[in-house]
């Protein structure tokens, strides 16, 4: 006897959304509105008090946005979610609902740029300090927990090196310390591997990339696993003490399992209001029906890329989990038996000239700022996306000038091999690029 | 809020308000292995409208002392015990699956101490298929799989729960998993397939009585629901289509709308 549950393939294409409650539209509708009509005096009352559920007003929540915070619910294995206009309001939504001024939080150092960024200048603005550590230096994680901690947070294969963090031990440091852990699972998808079957607490994604796919859309969205219980802890006034915001709530109490989710969208997207568009939110949902095929190709279009660049006479180095002298080759074979993912990190002999010429020649690759297309995409870290952190910052994320960021596509193999021989070709002779 | 039931500490959420003797008083009793939280869409409602609320967690269920309760009977009398305990004399109950077999035992035991009932997803009897029973009682985390597909109708497995963003079938296996699918679950599933009572307590009771049934119901579907209502002296129907076993989340507006009218008329505030 087991449960009739729809599995992933189909909750990709179906989870959030009935056709019989919409007319019968096969496809989701975009309902391009700001609001929603109240029945009554009492109706309105009752959903500005939280009494029962409903839309007021787009910047809250939105039926076509709706969808996609199920669906991706549903494929995380959450308990709720909230969909925002970008993956760092997603983080920064997050990061502002768990912690006051005063708080401290202890982050992976091998992050996105504009997450460093977040950690290590924006947020201390608001009295939220952090303690960086190396994603492989699990003891480091506990050594860095102060009193005052309200998190871990990290990425599971860190940006731009590779590294990974691991995650079933560091959740456990968390949890004797009575505090959650959040992980950014953009470079994964929830087709590659669930935070929260692994310990996480929060799970955040930048959906404009692999979720997505197409490149044509920003998006971000915080799950919520249910299982981090604000009520056992003192640590967590604003979870669990009444909140004046909603006449003496206390989020924790009244709603469980989904508490910060609630709090996160009754507080911050009504005070903050990183909302996303209806359009965009239909936007992603077509690239998540496909999300499974193309993680597969992307994957396997990595390891024949892997394979390529580990034997290639001009590449100094390879970082990817699926190598065998990887030093984390045996923990991704744990967390991730299904790929490890389409990023690959790697050195051209040649240093920071050599890279830079072999990024302006290659064709099929795009050169720019972004992850998790269907199309490959290149860039020089040091120079564009991380290119805000100063040299210490750079050192503790493991980055060197040489390093060149490669998002493999699922496009034809060959054609990519083929393009990369010319970056390398013209790499040899930076020169002559430097005098085109 | 907590407080004091029989010399052991119990939680209940109040919806929100502080709990008000001089209000009427209504108490809401959850399902199988689940919690106060299943009420949220009712409680607050209720609590901002004239009403004391109670959502009780049973006793080893949310953040109620346990050990939970091993029979409805004792359910039934130990809701009593927590009218006594708030020092009221009277209250409202509202029950789901489980909850309504110790609604029918409380009004049945201590008729003038209950005012009116809500049943939710209620039968007189909820033998449990042996299987999953047995999962239950074992503590295998698969019966809670079993139960969240069950107890959910089409919009449980599709989507487009009532509060934006929350996932029915994640949502209602949390809460059973964050308390105990041993002690808590195995322990109400085992006192539903006992429990015999349901149907001659049903004919004690003279209360008004609101039995609410989902037309998707695959525990305690609406045939098994109307048997009910029909043992019951002074009772109403009322079915909801394209819902499952989980009403009170999965048309949470309708189950409240049902609610409203009934309690308002029947135990004015």
């Amino acid at each position: 006897m087991d449960p009739k549950t729809y599995k992933f393939d189909t909750l990709s294409l179906h989870a959030g959304y009935m056709p019989s409650k919409n007319a019968g539209s096969r496809q989701v509708p975009i309902y391009q509105t700001t609001s929603y009509m109240f029945d009554d005096v009492d109706h309105a009352a009752a959903l500005f008090n939280l009494e029962r559920g409903g839309h007021i007003y787009s910047r809250i929540s939105n039926p076509t946005v709706q969808v996609l915070e199920e669906r991706v619910a549903a494929l995380e294995g959450g308990t709720a979610a909230l969909a925002t206009a970008s993956g760092m309001s997603a983080i920064f939504l997050t990061i502002m609902t768990l912690c006051n001024a005063g708080d401290h939080v202890v982050v992976s150092s091998q992050l996105y740029g504009g997450t460093v960024n977040l950690f290590r200048l924006t947020l201390p603005k608001f009295g939220i300090k952090a303690t960086f550590v190396k994603p492989r230096d699990t003891e480091g994680f506990k050594k860095a927990i102060q009193d005052n901690t309200k998190c871990i947070y990290g990425e599971l294969v860190g940006n731009p090196g590779n590294e990974l963090m691991n995650l079933p031990e560091i959740s456990k440091i968390a949890h004797n310390a009575g505090i959650p852990v959040i992980i950014d699972s953009t470079y994964q998808t929830p087709y590659l591997f669930k935070p929260l079957e692994h310990g996480a607490d929060f799970v955040v994604h930048s959906l404009t990339k692999w979720m997505a796919g197409h490149g044509s859309s920003m998006a971000g969205i915080l799950v919520e696993g249910g299982k981090f219980d604000f009520m056992k802890t003192d640590k967590f006034p604003t979870m669990t003490e009444p909140y004046e915001g909603y006449h003496g709530l206390s989020f924790a109490e009244e709603f469980g399992p989904v508490a910060f989710t609630m709090k996160a969208r009754a507080e911050g997207m009504r005070d903050m209001g990183p909302c996303l568009s209806p359009q965009n939110a239909w936007n992603v949902l077509q690239g998540i029906e496909t999300l499974s095929v193309r993680m597969e190709k992307h994957c396997s279009n990595a390891l024949k890329m892997v394979e390529y660049l580990s034997n290639h006479e001009s590449v100094a180095w390879v970082s990817h989990a699926s190598l065998k002298d990887n030093p984390d080759y045996e923990l991704a074979k744990q967390l991730l038996p299904k790929g490890t993912g389409s990023m690959i990190a790697f050195g051209i002999k040649g240093g920071k000239e050599a890279g830079a010429a072999f990024i302006d020649n290659v064709k099929l690759a795009s050169h720019l700022a972004n992850v998790g297309d269907t199309r490959t995409l290149v860039i020089h870290p040091a120079s564009a996306t991380h290119s805000q952190m100063d040299e210490a910052t750079l050192k503790l994320a493991n980055m060197s000038h040489d390093m060149i960021r490669l998002s493999v596509g699922i496009e034809d193999i060959e054609d990519i091999i083929n393009d990369f021989e010319d970056g390398f070709r013209a790499a040899k002779k930076p020169r002559l690029v430097a005098n085109k | 809020m907590k407080f004091k039931v029989n010399n052991k500490e119990v939680f209940a959420s109040t919806g929100g308000r502080p709990f008000d003797k001089s209000k009427p008083l209504i108490i809401f009793i959850h399902g199988s292995g689940l919690s106060h939280i299943t009420w949220v869409l009712q409680t607050r409602y209720f609590a901002f409208h004239g009403y004391s609320v109670l959502a009780i967690d049973l006793p080893g269920h949310g953040y109620s002392e346990g050990p939970a309760l091993e029979s409805i009977e004792e359910q039934g009398k130990w809701i009593s015990d927590v009218i006594d305990s708030m020092d009221m004399k009277e209250a409202s109950l509202v029950g789901h699956s489980q909850g309504c077999l110790v609604v029918l035992e409380c009004a049945s035991q201590f008729p003038d101490k209950i005012r009116s009932i809500g049943l939710m997803g209620g039968a007189g009897a909820i033998p449990m298929n042996p299987e999953l029973l047995e999962l239950a009682e074992n503590g295998d985390p698969k019966a809670v799989d079993l139960m969240m597909d069950w107890a959910h109708g089409p919009a449980g497995h599709f989507g487009g729960h009532p509060v934006p963003g929350l996932h029915h079938m994640n949502l209602g296996g949390s809460i059973v998993v964050n308390g105990s699918v041993k002690n808590a679950l195995g322990v109400d599933f085992r006192a539903c397939d006992n429990y015999k009572n349901g149907f001659e307590a049903a004919k004690k009771i003279k209360c008004p009585a609101i039995n609410i049934l989902g037309d998707r119901d695959r525990m305690c579907p609406v045939k098994a629901g109307k048997k009910l209502a029909e043992n019951i002296e002074n009772s109403e129907v009322e079915i909801i289509e394209n819902c499952g076993h989980m009403i009170l989340l999965e048309e949470a507006g309708q189950s409240l709308e049902i609610l409203k009218k009934f309690i308002r008329k029947n135990h004015p505030a």
